[in-house]
């Protein structure tokens, strides 16, 4: 009974938590509430995936309303990937916010914190699971503008600032997507994703579809952070609470790629449109450009959450790289580097946390000798570093492996080492790191200071561990990957 | 399936679990690691052990053959004698991360396949990086990382050609491959750069003196020789390795006679003695590829010897520069004689192990009529005589009087001393059980009437030269010879002024590349700090304004 009805609790779970966190005010009972939502959230998208692997697709007709006309839940090997990718990294966010919220954020927005937690987790899932375009606008509402208060929760006055910018510019990616699907809409006279699929392709080249394109494209890409649209994301990851930073860091961007991986495969794949249009070109170098210029930018900054942003803009290019080959290993790649790399960075970001939470500053010049005062945190961070980076054994080495193939397959041996060589400029910003917390005596800074406390520790390393994990037994994360990349590049001719 | 230990995995765990013991409980370990992976190596039989998949591709972590056999014994025994070596060392993170690193080395002598040569290639390059690193000081650190970027870059050229590989042919399999593709050409570059060929050479007398007085024992064995191995099993009879390799013999005696830091000295001697290598695997014939692999074995243990003693006198003394060292053979006989057995073998002195497998080398370009060869080869021992035969010994344990009394060094040192030298001498003497472990059959005999007299005479007046030059070693670098030995020096001289010639020129051309690196950096921080124009905090004016540019860009492009 419930069984069937999965697919809407997935995401009426958070929903309906975060209205609960507000009739409970305290902070604990909020926090308590958070977290279930949270692993319920997980242990539904798990029994999704299970059941996809099975069944192939799940469609569920919300309130009965057969689709093309009603909304559409429809759960492929794509998005049930992603499904659990952000409800993982919730159950792992959650636990780890009850001692980090409590020292980031005022007492009595505890309650907001978490709500607007739960709103977020809510509209991202929404934004994955839905098969209609127009829904997937509201959950991706749902999800900016929780979003915004949780950046504007942090304790640095600069967040407010920047969760202003990100206001702007998120509302501006909304309305080009919302616009985007306007024009679709009076084309072809429906919302539903794979019934517009099926007559998109019938229309041809008309001028409405290009410019929904346009629209779609660009408006995703602010949300996805693509260089040069990035500028909202460093400061909003460095300035928000550290829990924000690292739930945001590991499933907004990803959940945006993944709309803009459905419109361009699922949607418009099937139209001859993807042939005529230089999409791909222009992909790619955007793409490039973030591989390598976004990277350097980490190398550079003088602040962990700052090179860690830097990073995540570098590391988003990869994904789109990938997405820009539409090959099977690219896409492969694609698909499993954002799993790995939404693991990845939130552990890292989770670190960075835990790093805040003891030092009170994640500033480079205060954080010198840092491994003597805390050895666990700064082994994970050169653990994620590792995965970063793409060394054997980590996550991150199976997606770059995929990327050199995918990049070969495309016939171009000069494009498989932009990916190899961003991993090197990776490994430079690692190392500013190391060097910092490895080799500088401690600063008067870190005078008392202990390693992070189980809370946040456990959590943290929980997630590294994983990391590994996924980069031994890359089978379970490449499996699913494939399998997506095959449903995606099925919707080509 | 699996039903066998893998010796390198043994040498890891034990490397992982040294760095969470102290005490006798971890000198215990450290011991017993390498003789358990030596044992479980040698219970191991032949053929394809474990197989498996990884990222879909078939995979075969422990496959043994007699030339894996022969690599991974060697490594496990130098793991052995590094570890004994450096059980007074107290970075406790050292030794473990040297096991680590052995054992990646042994792991990439056991692969079957090319991924899993890959991944022991760079858990090989973090493991030495680690052992560099752990010496503590500011240079190891600022070495460490240069390190590791070349040999991560290296790591990267060898990925990206083993990926080509796998999608041309479908197959992980680590075989012979011929330069006639990319791929392949990818996949020799990235062996090279371990081997220390140029143009990259660099990184080996940059890196490895920068160690600890024990790190620097088991760096010199691993890292080189592992792509020894991987040369010979992938590109045996490449003609390309023959000139590679001889650029690198006097590369390594150029740099060696110019130098003044004891352990760089032997650190360019790696280079030399690995180009001794290369033209073998280059020349390719059986002959060939058993003196490669021979030379591979002892070289490992007369180096380690070498930097034994060059480490215990750091050790003890601090100094690691020849000019403010000698006449220590006074207090330090133990080490005197060691070191200079090492000296001896390295010149491949009869009755020492360089003798026995150097000539096999020369040997095989005698037997394929390779006069060129033949003759560079030979005219480099005496070169290589000179530099490390005598310069180092003489410099840093006679010569003047530095008046730097120190003594021998902790018993567990010398211990590790003694039991080379030993080998050095037994592998010299009693040289048929090598001779067996070869991957080919063996008739050579190296003790012939000819043979000896012709390499005593060789040594004899390198020898001669050396002291007759030593007074004037700084002014000038003539030497006026027999006519009859005219053609065993001149080959050197003029080997040695090309190359000193190309010394200056690749020196200046780093000196131009570094300054122009540090300036590209400099303008770089200037563009990706806060206040440049990639990384500035933008207004939101600034970043709408990129949202509209975008937007039109992409229209214009649809609607053409």
């Amino acid at each position: 009974m419930i069984g069937e009805h999965l697919p809407a609790l997935q995401v009426v779970v958070p929903l309906v938590a975060a209205p609960l966190i507000v009739l409970a005010r305290r902070g604990a009972a909020a926090w308590l509430i958070a977290t279930i939502a949270s692993f319920v959230s997980l242990a539904i998208a798990l029994a999704l995936f299970v059941e996809v692997r099975e069944a192939g697709v799940v469609s569920y007709a919300l309130g009965s309303w057969a689709p093309p006309w009603g909304i559409e839940y429809r759960i492929d090997a794509a998005n049930s990937v992603v499904l659990v990718l952000v409800a993982l990294l919730a159950s792992f966010v959650a636990p780890y916010a009850w001692r980090s919220a409590a020292f980031e954020v005022p007492e009595d927005q505890h309650y907001l914190c978490y709500a607007m937690f739960c709103l977020c987790l809510a509209g991202l899932l929404g934004i994955a699971i839905t098969g209609d375009a127009f829904n997937l606008f509201v959950f991706l509402e749902i999800s900016s503008l929780s979003s915004y208060v949780l950046i504007a929760l942090g304790r640095d006055r600069r967040a407010l600032l920047s969760a202003y910018q990100y206001l702007i510019v998120g509302t501006i990616g909304a309305t080009f997507y919302v616009i985007g699907v306007g024009l679709l809409y009076l084309e072809t006279g429906t919302l539903n994703i794979a019934d517009l699929a099926a007559r998109v392709a019938e229309v041809g080249t008309e001028r409405p579809v290009l410019a929904a394109l346009a629209f779609i494209t660009v408006g995703l890409s602010l949300k996805l952070a693509l260089f040069p649209l990035h500028f909202w994301l460093p400061n909003a990851y460095a300035y928000a609470p550290s829990i924000v930073s690292a739930f945001l860091a590991g499933t907004a961007t990803k959940v945006s790629i993944y709309a803009l991986l459905r419109f361009y495969f699922s949607v418009f794949g099937a139209h001859e449109l993807f042939e005529v249009l230089p999409m791909g070109a222009i992909l790619l170098a955007l793409s490039v450009a973030a591989m390598m210029l976004a990277s350097l930018g980490a190398v550079f900054q003088d602040n962990l959450k700052h090179m860690l942003a830097y990073s995540s803009v570098g590391q988003i290019g990869y994904i789109t790289f990938g997405i820009s080959l539409a090959n099977q290993p690219a896409l492969t790649g694609s698909v499993v580097h954002l799993v790995n790399h939404g693991v990845t960075k939130t552990a890292l970001f989770l670190l960075a946390g835990a790093v805040a939470f003891r030092v009170r500053s994640v500033r480079f010049e205060r954080l010198g000798g840092l491994a003597r005062a805390m050895p666990l945190t700064c082994a994970g961070i050169v653990a994620g570093g590792f995965s970063l980076i793409g060394v054997p054994g980590t996550a991150g080495f199976v997606s770059k492996w995929y990327f050199v193939l995918g990049a070969l397959e495309a016939g171009s041996w000069s494009m498989a080492f932009l990916p190899v060589v961003s991993s090197l400029i990776a490994l430079w910003y690692m190392w500013r790191f190391v060097e910092v917390a490895y080799f500088r005596a401690p600063g008067p800074a870190l005078a008392g200071v202990k390693e992070a406390p189980p809370a946040l520790l456990v959590p943290s390393l929980a997630l590294i561990a994983v990391t590994v994990f996924f980069g031994l037994d890359a089978p379970l994360t490449v499996g699913a990957a494939a399998q997506a990349a095959q449903v995606l590049l099925g919707g080509i001719r | 399936m699996v039903d066998a230990l893998h010796p390198g995995v043994l040498l890891i765990v034990g490397g992982v679990l040294a760095g969470a013991l102290r005490g006798r409980l971890r000198a215990g370990l450290v011991l017993a690691a390498p003789l358990a992976a030596l044992a479980a190596l040698w219970a191991l039989p032949e053929g394809r052990l474990w197989t498996g998949e990884f990222l879909g591709l078939p995979v075969a972590p422990l496959a043994v053959d007699r030339l894996s056999r022969l690599f991974a014994t060697i490594f496990g025994l130098m793991a052995f004698g590094g570890a004994l070596f450096a059980l007074a060392q107290s970075s406790r993170l050292e030794v473990a991360a040297a096991l680590v690193y052995a054992g990646a080395a042994v792991g990439v002598t056991l692969a079957g396949d090319l991924v899993t040569v890959f991944v022991f290639w760079e858990l090989m390059a973090i493991g030495s990086t680690l052992v560099i690193w752990s010496a503590g000081t500011a240079g190891a650190r600022a070495a460490s990382f240069r390190y590791l970027m070349v040999h991560l870059f290296g790591g990267v050229v060898l990925m990206a050609g083993i990926a080509g590989h796998v999608a041309a042919t479908g197959s992980t399999e680590f075989d012979r491959m011929a330069l006639d593709s990319p791929t392949h050409w990818l996949i020799l570059a990235g062996f090279l750069v371990n081997a220390g060929a140029p143009p990259l050479s660099a990184w080996l007398p940059d890196a490895y003196p920068e160690a600890s007085w024990s790190g620097t024992v088991f760096l010199s064995a691993f890292t080189t020789k592992t792509a020894v191995y991987v040369l010979m099993r992938g590109f045996p009879g490449t003609e390309l390795l023959v000139w590679v390799g001889l650029f690198m013999v006097f590369y390594g005696i150029v740099y060696a006679l110019l130098e003044n830091d004891m352990r760089r000295i032997l650190a360019y001697s790696i280079v030399n003695q690995v180009g001794f290598m290369v033209t073998g695997i280059g020349i390719g014939t059986e002959m060939a590829l058993n003196g490669a692999a021979a030379h591979a074995f002892t070289h490992i243990v007369y180096k380690a010897l070498l930097l034994m003693s060059a480490g215990a006198v750091l050790y003890r003394t601090g100094e690691r520069l020849c000019s403010n060292l000698g006449g220590l053979f006074q207090s330090m006989p133990l080490t005197t004689i060691c070191g200079t057995i090492g000296a001896l073998s390295i010149s491949a002195f009869p009755l020492t192990s360089g003798f026995v497998s150097k000539s096999m080398i020369g040997q095989a370009a005698a037997d394929g009529h390779l006069a060129a060869v033949w003759f560079l080869l030979a005219a480099a021992s005496a070169g290589v005589f000179l530099h490390a035969g005598i310069k180092f010994p003489w410099f840093v344990f006679f010569q003047k009087d530095s008046g730097l009394r120190p003594p021998d060094p902790p018993l567990s040192m010398r211990l590790a001393m003694v039991l080379f030298a030993a080998l050095c001498i037994g592998l010299g003497v009693f040289f048929r059980p090598l001779y067996a472990l070869l991957p080919f059959p063996v008739e050579y005999v190296p003790y012939t009437a000819p043979h000896v007299v012709e390499m005593l005479q060789l040594l004899l007046f390198s020898g001669l030269a050396f002291f007759v030059m030593l007074g004037w070693l700084k002014r000038t670098r003539t030497i006026t010879l027999d006519t009859d030995w005219a053609y065993r020096r001149l080959g050197p001289a003029l080997a040695a002024g090309g190359a000193a010639a190309l010394a200056a020129l690749t020196d200046a051309l780093e000196r131009l590349g570094r300054w122009a690196l540090a300036r590209a950096i400099a303008r770089a921080a200037a563009a990706f700090d806060d206040a440049g124009a990639l990384a500035r905090t933008r207004s939101t004016g600034t970043m709408v304004t990129w949202v509209a540019l975008l937007l039109a860009a992409y229209l214009i492009l649809y609607y053409l």
